[in-house]
């Protein structure tokens, strides 16, 4: 251990690695539920060559490699399961190209979202990103490689539907480009080629350590505003998304459901933003979003609520620092969640599997879900409260959400970022043939083994 | 340990390393070092976590506290309103702590030591706490309107005399009445109180409030926003009220009524707050308006300003311990790299701890012919002659 501890001296510098016990405890455990895991060294590396040393030195020594950016997953996906080395990206933060014409941003795996969005507003005020609703600080990477998704999402769907194109140091050192990058200056698009980005994208780390990625920017229109149209009963709601997407005008269509505040309960609340270059435009479009729900307003069994400007201002807010407050909500600095991918007409089981396993539990909860495109599916989510400081609430927290993520998949969803217990219930779902295309790939990409195992296995 | 109760409710989402609109890192700490352990939801995990046995007191504990700059960004960034005010004191508890173990590392060791037994950083003689002042035309502390009080700073370092001087002359030029401690004066213990020498802390602010009450002082200028932050917020619980001021806030009233004359030589100037005036007092107004009073100024913002500002890294102690150390993210470097930015010629300050960081940065930045620091009395006193 000694000798590797020299090495990454030599690669990154004595600042930037660490095996002292202050670190080992901090990057053995994120926000949420999961047990932590204890790193052997905490390495930070400045450039693609730092990591592709780095990843060499690992696969000669055998040491597994957890690459990390801003560690709020949640989900435990940056716990070294089996020790070694953990790569925190962030000193990779650099934002490298943005081009107007083709609305794409070329960033460094450490480049922050909130960076990119100062950036966008201070040097192209006419574009934007699709930002998360994780904290600014979470990484654009980290974001994109888990099929996150963001305030884009409506337009846009996925945040790895939005990849251009990515740089990667495979587990046996090579560097790769892969989409235009691969042959053109431009980091247009994945497409026409075989999309090998993909080899990246939602495999939780196993397969490599993206160093860039260029990802699609959007028009930052001047006007912005959200609706919010209510109904109470969760059986019309995926008619109300479907008609609400079907204009085609938003940009992201959300829903909440909360027990409290208590003139919240027993609603479903979805809100529609969108944007406009003039104030005729938004009227344009609030009264074309107004008119795909019109029947149920006109039948008086739904209806937009009033919006104080204050609480127009929290649903206006990207990202929404509201959401992170939920952790406080049992004075206890946590909380994680389900965020389960599924289809639309899913939304009315989705959300009575929420409300049942949350007061079941007796859980601080509250479901929503983003929906993606133009109401291709959804991400549904069931967050769960828990005080860090008493064991028995995390571990009721803990068996809440397997609950939640059993129930998910039993439904004919799929867990988002699933933690490592969830990605076994995922596998053992799964059509055997398509877990040993993973396992062929994983072994081919990556023959030590040493890329974040303990994700995406069985045992 | 004192705000034990608050510690475990701290998410770690990270709001608290950033400015409002997330350019760039705002934490002094995190910006220099990079690991998660030296942010503040670093340090509140680390703190819960030796508190609960998980991690044992070392070196490496003691240098991520004491690496905390106290510039308050986390206080004023943190999205958790029911504990985000305390989240400062909690890491000062974490360092009374490490006294109280007598854990700390050995620069704030040596602090305290120099403090205790020459009553300043620089173990220099008490005799010389006035010369600062030679040659000028300033009298002792004998009933006059106002007490300058200058710290140990301004009177023992040779950037902050310099200010000192400074804001002296232009005091008396304005027709401020008022006089100095000189050799009588003694440490206000700001630095103290923040890196957890309560009990040290609460001797020098009694020996001054005792002192000032014996003078019959009423109205106070501090040269230094740290010994203003002391006086105004720490002072009164111990028995010392008095109207304090820091001496941006008297040269804006003096100079809302100036007939100033254009000096026909423009100046390109942005203003780094001082975290212990701007964040901490929410005084950030004063210093703009003695700058925006003086013809021939153009006066440019930093993208970080006001509660957005980078600390230069000299807060918390570290102005004398350098626990932060060097390195081309130390923030007072980044900093200057940040004023250069705005074309400015000119970084104003209103603090002797961030005149000394800043200039220090510039010469190791190497754009001593781009840039330089000047004090607000500095900048008056070169456009009014």
């Amino acid at each position: 251990m000694e000798e590797i501890y020299k090495e990454l001296e030599k690669i990154v510098g004595p600042e930037y690695v660490s095996n002292q016990p202050e670190e080992r405890f901090i990057y053995s455990r994120d926000p949420g539920t999961m047990e932590p895991c204890n790193p052997d060294f905490v390495v930070m590396p400045n450039s693609t060559e730092e990591v592709q040393k780095i990843v060499i030195l690992a696969n000669r020594k055998e040491v597994p490699i957890v690459p990390m950016g801003g560690g709020l997953v949640l989900s435990g996906l940056t716990r070294p399961l089996k020790g070694g080395i953990v790569l925190d990206m962030k000193r990779m933060n650099r934002i490298l190209e943005v081009n107007e014409t083709s609305r794409y941003a070329v960033v460094e795996a450490g480049a922050s979202q909130g960076m990119l969005q100062a950036h966008l507003k201070k040097h192209h005020p006419s574009l934007k990103h699709s930002i998360p609703d994780s904290p600014p600080i979470a990484t654009m990477a980290g974001n994109v490689l888990i099929h996150g998704s963001g305030h884009l999402s409506h337009a846009g769907g996925f945040h790895s539907e939005m990849l251009n194109g990515l740089e990667a140091v495979l587990p046996t050192g090579e560097i790769v480009r892969l989409g235009s990058c691969s042959i053109s200056p431009y980091w247009f698009s994945r497409a026409p080629l075989p999309d090998l980005a993909g080899l990246f994208v939602g495999w939780a780390g196993t397969t490599g350590v993206v160093t860039k990625l260029a990802i699609r920017l959007f028009p930052n229109r001047p006007f912005n505003d959200v609706g919010i149209f209510v109904v109470e009963d969760p059986e019309l709601v995926p008619d109300v998304i479907h008609r609400v997407t079907g204009v085609g005008v938003g940009e992201d269509v959300t829903a909440w459901m909360s027990p409290k505040p208590l003139w919240a309960r027993g609603f479903q609340h979805i809100n529609i933003n969108y944007s406009a270059d003039t104030k005729e435009e938004l009227i344009w479009k609030r009264n074309l979003i107004r008119s795909s729900v019109l029947k149920y307003i006109n039948d008086k069994i739904g209806g937009f609520m009033p919006l104080p400007p204050p609480m127009k201002k929290m649903f206006l807010e990207a990202p929404a620092s509201a959401l992170v407050r939920f952790a406080d909500v049992r004075k206890g600095g946590g909380f994680e969640y389900v965020g389960a991918i599924m289809p639309i007409e899913l939304f009315p089981k989705a959300y009575r599997m929420g409300e049942e396993i949350g007061e079941r539990y007796d859980a601080a909860y509250s479901t929503g879900a983003r929906v993606m495109g133009l109401g291709h599916c959804m991400m549904f989510f069931y967050a769960y409260a828990f005080n860090r400081a008493d064991a028995s609430d995390v571990e009721r927290a803990q068996r809440a959400l397997e609950e939640t993520n059993q129930v998910a998949l039993e439904m004919g969803g799929i867990p988002w970022k699933a933690e490592a217990p969830a990605q076994k219930q995922i596998i053992q779902r799964m059509d055997p043939n398509t877990y040993g295309l993973m396992n062929r790939l994983r072994s081919l990409l990556d023959p030590k083994g040493i890329m974040n195992p303990g994700n995406w296995e069985v045992d | 340990m004192k705000y034990e109760e608050i510690l475990h409710r701290c998410f770690r989402c990270g709001y608290c390393k950033l400015p409002s609109d997330y350019l760039d890192i705002n934490c002094p700490s995190y910006l220099r070092f990079r690991f998660e352990t030296y942010s503040p939801g670093g340090r509140m995990w680390l703190l819960r976590a030796w508190l609960d046995g998980e991690i044992k007191t070392s070196p490496r504990l003691a240098e991520i506290l004491y690496s905390c700059a106290t510039c308050a960004n986390c206080v004023e960034h943190c999205v958790f309103p029911k504990f985000k005010d305390d989240l400062l004191n909690a890491f000062i508890a974490g360092r009374e702590e490490l006294v109280n173990e007598g854990a700390v590392p050995p620069q704030v060791r040596d602090y305290f030591k120099a403090i205790n037994i020459q009553g300043n950083p620089y173990k220099l003689p008490q005799d010389e706490r006035g010369k600062w002042a030679e040659g000028l035309d300033v009298e002792p502390y004998a009933g006059q309107e106002y007490l300058f009080y200058v710290g140990c700073v301004g009177s023992y370092d040779e950037r902050g005399k310099k200010m000192a001087q400074s804001v002296a002359l232009l005091l008396g030029n304005l027709g401020v009445t008022f006089g100095i401690l000189g050799s009588r004066e003694f440490c206000d213990g700001n630095e103290v109180r923040s890196m957890g020498e309560r009990g040290l802390f609460e001797h020098i602010a009694k020996q001054n409030i005792e002192q000032f009450k014996d003078l019959g002082v009423k109205k106070m200028i501090t040269l230094s926003p740290h010994a203003y932050n002391a006086i105004r917020n720490d002072y009164p619980e111990l028995g010392g009220d008095f109207d304090v001021y820091h001496y941006s806030q008297i040269l804006k009233q003096m100079l809302k009524n100036a007939e100033l004359k254009a000096s026909g030589r423009p100046l390109r100037v942005t203003f780094h707050d001082p975290c212990y005036l701007g964040r901490h007092n929410k005084e950030f107004n004063s210093p703009r308006k003695v700058l925006l009073s003086l013809p021939d100024v153009e006066f440019i913002e930093m993208d970080r300003s006001r509660d957005n500002a980078l600390c230069c890294g000299g807060g918390g102690g570290n102005f004398f311990t350098d626990i932060l150390g060097p390195g081309s993210d130390s923030p007072a470097r980044a900093r200057v790299r940040e004023a250069l930015d705005t074309g400015a010629e000119v970084i104003a300050v209103a603090c002797p701890n961030c005149a000394k960081m800043l200039e220090d940065a510039i010469k190791t930045e190497d754009i001593e012919d781009s840039i330089r620091v000047m004090d607000l009395a500095e900048i008056v006193l070169t456009r009014c002659d």
